[in-house]
C-alpha cells in the first residue's frame, strides 16, 4: 500500500527525469557552480585536519552503534528529555506525525507557523499538510524560503535552492515580496529575506523544526544552521515542536565533539558553521514555554533488520556525497524525484518505500566510489547501491513480467552462452557475421537494433574482431610444452624447472 | 494519547525485530566504551600561537578582534561600542559593573527576582547591541560557546540586537572541538550556543555573505 503521504514525488523513474533536466543548461549550470565551489572548499578543509580519517572512524563507529541499540538510546532519550520538560511523542508514518503537530499546533489556535529548514518535514509532506487545514508555515531559511516563493522544490538537503542563481532568486523575491527594485547581489536578496521574516519571528507563536541529533543521556536536541533563522525560531516562540527521525539519536552530549567538527566541515565547508544549538526541554525565562519532540519512523525500523543497508541509517544529511557524485553533478536533485536525492537519496528513497517506490534510484550511479569517499561516517553507498540492485533483481523475477523482462531475458541468454565454450564461439561467429552491415569505416558500431539499442544509445561500441582469441588459438600449431614461438619465453619456461617441466 | 501511545509501542517493537536480540545497560555502556577515538583531543599549540589562530579565524569569518589587558576592559568596550556607534545595549544582570564605560545606556536583562519583567524581544530589537562574556573558545573553529551561564544572559540577548560585543579571557580560549566540551560537559544541560562569526548564510551561489537574521555585527575582545 502506498503511504498517504510520500517523499518521492512522481512514478517517473530516474532516466526519464534526468532527460528532462539534462536540457535545462541554466539548472546544469547553476548546480555545477554551486557543487564545485562546494566540494574545492570541502576538500580544503577536510585535507587541513591531520585526524580526518580518524574522525570518520570515530563517526561511523558511534552512529553503527547508536543504531544497534537504537531502542535503548530512544528509550533513554525520552525520559532524559521529559524529565527536562519536554513533550515526546512516536510517529509510525507521516499521516501520524502531521496529525501530531497539527494537533498540537491547533492546541494555540493559531493559523501561521514558523519553520526551520527539515527535510524530515518534506519526507511527509508537512507544509501541504497543513495548508489544506488552514495553517501558513512559513519557512524562514534562505534557501527553502526561496523554494517556497518560487513553488519549486528542494534539489539538495543542505543547500536546497542551489539550482537557482542570484538572477532567479531576484525575480523570485521582486514578485513575492513586492520589490520592484531589489538589487542581484546576494547582500541584497539576503537583506530582503531578513526584513521580511524579522516580523514573523517576532509575531508568531509557534515554530516547527528538525533536528540534526538528539543526545539520549540528557534528552538534549541540537540543530546546526547559518543564518540564526533557527535560534530565532527555537529562542522566541512560547511552543516549538521539533520533527526528528528516530535515527538521529547519539549516546552523550560528547559524541558531538566529533560530529561539529565533520558535519560544518562536509556539508559547507567550513570549519564550522555560524551557529550551532542545543538545549534540553526547557527552561524558565529563556525559550519557549512549551517544547515537543515527535519521533518519526516512516519504514525506518525496518532498514534496521537489513544488516547490509543498515549503514545507510547512519546518515548525518551533510549531502558531501551529492556535490561528490558525477552523476548528481550532470542532473542537479530533480531527477531523483524525491526529498533526498543524490546518492544517499539513491539508496534511502526506495528503503523508505520498502523498494515499492525509487526502484530505478540505486541503478542512478557509476558505483565510482567518489560517495563513500567523502563520506563522514563511511557509508558505503556503493556496497549498498549494489545490495539494493540485488534485492530489486530478487524480486522481479519472481514475477512474470519481470522474468520477460528484457533484462532478464538478456542475463539468461548470456549466463547460457558464457557457461559453454562451444556456445561462446557459436556466438562470436554469428556475431562477426551479423555485424558486417552496422560497422562503420572505423571499426565502430554506432546503432544496433533493439534489444542492444539500449546499449548504443549513449555510446560507440568497438565491433568484434574478424578474429577471435580462441579461434586464433585453436588455428596455430598446438602449443607443445616450451615451444610457443617466442624463444624468449621458450627460454624462460624450460629454466624456469616448475612443477610443469618435470 | 492512547494511539500515541500505541505507536509508542509499535515503533520500539518494531525496532526490537529488525534489531533482534537485546543488550543489557551495562554492556552497550561496555560497547560504548571501545568505541574507536583515535582523532585528536587534546591540542598543541603555545598559548600565544593558540590565541593567534582563534585570532585569525574569527577575522576570516569578519568579526572585528582585539586582545586587550585586564585593566584596560572598560575603556576598550568603551571605544568599541563608540566606533560602532552603539548607545543602548541589553547586557546580562550579571555582569561586571567595571566593565561598563560611562556614556551609554546598559539595559541589564534575565536571571531571577528581577524588579522589571525581562524585555520582549520587540524590545531587544530596540537596542544597539548586547554586551556579554561567554563559557569557552575554540581557536581552530574561530567559536565562541555561550551556555547560559556566567555573564552571559538568555540566548535572546545575544540574537536579536544587531551588534553583539564578547569579551572572551584568554584562558577560555581552548585550541581544539574536543577540549570546549570537556568543559561544557559538566553543565551540558544548559541551553548551549556555539556561533562562529557574525550570522551567515551561502544559500545564493555558495558564497558566504555576512548578516541574515543573528546578530549582523560581532566583536570579539580576547583578554590576556
Amino acid at each position: 500500500m502506498k503511504p498517504a503521504v510520500s517523499s518521492h514525488w512522481s512514478d517517473r523513474d530516474f532516466p526519464e527525469a534526468a532527460r528532462e533536466l539534462l536540457e535545462d543548461s541554466q539548472t546544469r549550470s547553476n548546480v555545477r557552480h554551486a557543487t564545485d565551489v562546494i566540494q574545492a572548499k570541502r576538500d580544503a578543509v577536510t585535507g587541513e585536519l591531520p585526524d580526518w580519517q580518524q574522525l570518520r572512524d570515530a563517526g561511523e563507529a558511534i552512529r553503527a552503534h547508536s543504531l544497534a541499540h537504537l531502542d535503548f538510546y530512544l528509550e533513554q532519550f525520552e525520559q532524559a528529555c521529559t524529565r527536562a520538560g519536554g513533550q515526546v511523542h512516536w510517529a509510525r508514518d507521516a499521516a501520524e506525525a502531521n496529525q501530531i503537530i497539527l494537533g498540537l499546533i491547533q492546541r494555540h489556535s493559531v493559523t501561521e507557523v514558523l519553520k526551520i529548514k527539515t527535510m524530515t518535514s518534506e519526507e511527509v509532506g508537512l507544509n501541504p499538510y497543513l495548508e489544506t487545514h488552514g495553517i501558513r508555515a512559513h519557512e524562514t531559511d534562505l534557501a527553502e524560503l526561496i523554494i517556497q516563493l518560487g513553488k519549486d522544490k528542494p534539489s539538495h538537503f543542505v543547500v536546497p535552492a542551489l539550482h537557482k542563481n542570484r538572477m532567479q532568486v531576484r525575480e523570485i523575491f521582486q514578485r513575492e515580496m513586492h520589490l520592484p527594485e531589489l538589487g542581484e547581489r546576494p547582500e541584497d536578496l539576503a537583506s530582503a529575506a531578513r526584513s521580511y521574516l524579522r516580523e514573523k519571528f517576532f509575531r508568531l507563536k509557534v515554530a516547527v523544526s528538525g533536528a540534526n541529533f538528539l543526545i539520549a543521556e540528557n534528552g538534549a536536541v541540537c540543530i546546526v544552521e547559518s543564518e540564526g533563522n533557527g535560534r530565532m525560531c527555537l529562542t522566541l516562540p512560547d511552543v516549538l515542536i521539533s520533527l526528528v527521525g528516530i535515527e538521529k539519536v547519539l549516546p552523550r552530549f560528547r559524541d558531538l565533539e566529533v560530529f561539529l567538527q565533520t558535519l560544518p566541515r562536509s556539508a559547507t565547508g567550513e570549519r564550522m558553521n555560524p551557529y550551532n544549538s542545543i538545549w534540553t526541554g526547557v527552561r524558565p525565562g529563556d525559550g519557549p514555554k512549551e517544547f515537543h519532540v515527535v519521533l518519526l519512523d516512516n519504514r525506518r525500523s525496518p532498514i534496521l533488520g537489513d544488516a547490509e543497508s543498515r549503514q545507510t541509517l547512519q546518515c548525518i544529511r551533510c549531502a558531501a556525497c551529492l556535490n561528490a557524485c558525477p552523476v548528481y553533478h550532470q542532473t542537479g536533485g530533480h531527477a531523483y524525484e524525491s526529498v533526498y536525492a543524490g546518492p544517499i537519496g539513491a539508496i534511502l528513497t526506495p528503503q523508505l518505500h520498502s523498494l515499492e517506490e525509487g526502484r530505478s534510484l540505486p541503478y542512478a550511479s557509476s558505483l565510482c566510489g567518489a560517495c563513500y569517499e567523502v563520506c563522514p561516517v563511511k557509508i558505503n553507498i556503493p556496497e549498498v547501491l549494489i545490495h539494493l540492485r540485488g534485492k530489486i533483481v530478487e524480486e522481479d523475477q519472481k514475477t512474470l513480467r519481470g522474468q520477460l523482462g528484457i533484462w532478464n531475458l538478456g542475463m539468461a541468454t548470456a549466463a547460457m552462452l558464457l557457461a559453454s565454450g562451444a556456445r561462446l564461439s557459436m556466438a562470436q561467429r554469428m556475431g562477426q557475421i551479423a555485424q558486417k552491415i552496422f560497422v562503420n569505416r572505423d571499426g565502430m558500431i554506432e546503432r544496433l537494433p533493439f534489444p542492444l539499442s539500449g546499449w548504443t544509445q549513449t555510446r560507440d561500441m568497438k565491433s568484434l574482431p574478424k578474429q577471435s582469441f580462441r579461434q586464433w588459438w585453436s588455428e596455430r600449431a598446438a602449443p607443445s610444452e616450451a615451444s610457443v614461438g617466442n624463444p624468449d619465453r621458450a627460454g624462460h619456461a624450460a629454466g624456469r624447472g616448475g612443477p610443469d617441466g618435470q | 494519547m492512547d494511539s500515541s501511545f500505541s505507536a509508542r509501542g509499535e515503533v520500539l517493537r518494531s525496532i526490537r525485530l529488525a534489531l533482534g536480540q537485546r543488550m543489557e545497560a551495562e554492556r552497550v555502556a561496555a560497547q560504548y566504551d571501545a568505541l574507536p577515538r583515535d582523532y585528536k583531543r587534546a591540542g598543541t599549540l603555545s598559548q600565544e600561537d593558540k590565541l593567534q589562530l582563534f585570532l585569525r579565524r574569527l577575522e576570516e569569518y569578519g568579526a572585528g578582534v582585539k586582545f586587550v589587558a585586564r585593566d584596560a576592559i572598560r575603556e576598550e568596550i568603551g571605544g568599541k561600542l563608540a566606533a560602532r556607534g552603539c548607545r543602548r545595549l541589553v547586557i546580562p544582570r550579571d555582569l561586571p559593573a567595571a566593565w561598563l564605560p560611562l556614556g551609554f545606556e546598559f539595559i541589564p536583562n534575565g536571571g531571577e527576582g528581577e524588579l522589571s519583567p525581562p524585555l520582549g524581544a520587540a524590545e531587544m530589537d530596540g537596542m544597539d547591541g548586547a554586551l556579554t562574556g561567554c563559557t569557552v573558545a575554540v581557536a581552530e573553529t574561530g567559536s565562541i560557546v555561550l551556555q547560559s551561564g556566567p555573564r552571559q544572559g538568555s540566548r535572546a540577548l545575544t540574537l536579536v540586537p544587531d551588534y553583539h560585543l564578547c569579551v572572551v579571557f584568554a584562558g577560555q580560549v581552548v585550541e581544539t572541538v574536543p577540549e570546549s566540551f570537556a568543559v561544557l560537559d559538566s553543565t551540558s544541560d544548559l541551553p548551549t550556543t556555539f556561533f562562529s562569526g557574525p550570522s551567515a548564510t551561502a544559500d545564493i551561489e555558495m558564497t558566504r555573505i555576512k548578516g541574515v537574521h543573528g546578530p549582523r555585527f560581532l566583536d570579539v575582545l580576547v583578554v590576556d
